[in-house]
């Protein structure tokens, strides 16, 4: 089966592709949408416009579609872009990264049914520190670019995600309910390489941005 | 020990209906093993303690036309607790048809004494159909509201829901397992 993959640069999206790819799916595009709204209540933001770059990693076609970001009417920009994905590429079916939200699954699988596609989530339910492992199990490269909950501050971002990350988020997920896999929005990554990719990206740059508990990295790849 | 029946033609949907609910049994210490439907087998059915049918995507229907594979449902005489396409199965194996509706996301449905669920709760939906089981006289049905949730078999330990468990009820699976100290 073809897919098309809402794709944010960040690990879930990513891993998920990993997982279709595994069983054997085509994946024949990535589907970025760039919120101008930074809270957006479907799509990850930060550092999306290096998605480019980790799309070319890849080898999968981008189709990049903007929105606005408010509640609701975003919707109707993700409906286009597959819409778009769908007579472009001939995809059959989407995958998404969703692990816990049910306010993005719901509207994903509603926009998928109307439009007579399938719907993949291969990390519905998972358990995050799961997902972790199986990052580092699998050689992904990912690093924190967006920290947004108390007591994670400034000096997260640029952390990798690794057995060092696993042991200093346990017990902020113990005592303060930190979200492991950041699936609350505690923190945004970006992949930088994956066995998928057929050259991993290095951080050339980066500019730190905070204000008050949001803090968020821009960084500049090649 | 709990067979976990696979009833998705896609691969790739094992990890949505069927990896979530292995999870839910490993956590809590439970054997199980799993089993896609086609491969059910006399052998299968008499190791199983209980058995639990999955659910799958609102596309993934392919079960319907090789619904046959199901025909131990009617003479089994072991607990089987059926999610969304697993109750779907259940209902047409009792002379039950589909009927059409699509619910997808959160819904509040109020339930009565079933496997622990006793008001009203948020339920997640995927589904385009569902089984009218009123009009099965084998089945009583345990929550309120136009569309069964959750019906079990008169004088079997049958039970099917409509709602998807392994989001918010995940406990409902673990008192199917643990019915009669399993």
């Amino acid at each position: 089966m073809n897919l098309g993959a809402l794709f944010s640069g960040g690990k879930d999206s990513t891993f998920a592709i990993y997982l279709a790819k595994e069983c054997g799916y085509d994946v024949s595009c990535l589907i970025s949408i760039i919120s101008k709204n930074p809270y957006s209540y479907m799509f990850h933001t930060p550092s999306i416009s290096k998605v480019e770059q980790q799309a070319t990693a890849l080898g999968i076609p981008l189709l990049v579609h903007e929105t606005k970001g408010e509640e609701e009417k975003e919707l109707l920009d993700l409906e286009e872009a597959i819409k778009k994905a769908k007579a472009q590429y001939g995809i059959e079916g989407i995958i998404t990264g969703a692990i816990e939200s049910t306010y993005q699954a719901s509207r994903i699988q509603k926009i998928c049914n109307a439009l007579d596609i399938e719907c993949f989530n291969p990390l519905w339910q998972k358990d995050q520190f799961e997902l972790l492992e199986d990052l580092i199990q699998n050689k992904f490269e990912v690093v924190i670019i967006a920290a947004a909950a108390y007591p994670l501050d400034a000096s997260w971002l640029g952390k990798k995600m690794d057995l060092e990350f696993i042991k200093q988020i346990k017990p902020l997920h113990e005592k303060y309910r930190i979200n492991p896999a950041g699936e609350g929005g505690e923190f945004e990554t970006f992949v930088l390489d994956c066995p998928m990719f057929k050259k991993g990206l290095k951080i050339l740059n980066t500019r730190i941005v905070s204000i008050e508990n949001n803090h968020s990295m821009e960084v500049t790849v090649g | 020990m709990i067979l976990v029946v696979n009833v998705c033609f896609e691969k790739l949907h094992y990890f949505e209906f069927v990896k979530p609910i292995e999870d839910i049994l490993r956590n809590r210490g439970l054997e199980y093993s799993t089993i896609h439907y086609t491969q059910v087998s006399e052998k299968y059915l008499a190791s199983a303690d209980r058995i639990i049918i999955c659910g799958t995507s609102l596309k993934d229907d392919d079960f319907l036309n090789k619904i046959e594979k199901f025909s131990w449902i009617n003479n089994i005489n072991k607990p089987v607790l059926g999610i969304c396409a697993g109750m779907h199965v259940i209902g047409l194996h009792f002379g039950g048809e589909l009927e059409k509706e699509t619910e997808i996301g959160f819904y509040e449905e109020s339930f009565q004494s079933f496997l622990g669920l006793n008001d009203n709760e948020q339920v997640y939906h995927l589904h385009n159909n569902y089984i009218d089981f009123f009009h099965l006289k084998e089945f009583e049905v345990f929550s309120k509201g136009r569309i069964p949730q959750a019906v079990k078999h008169r004088d079997k330990e049958l039970y099917g829901i409509l709602f998807h468990p392994e989001v918010r009820q995940k406990s409902l699976i673990l008192n199917f397992c643990s019915k009669n100290n399993l």
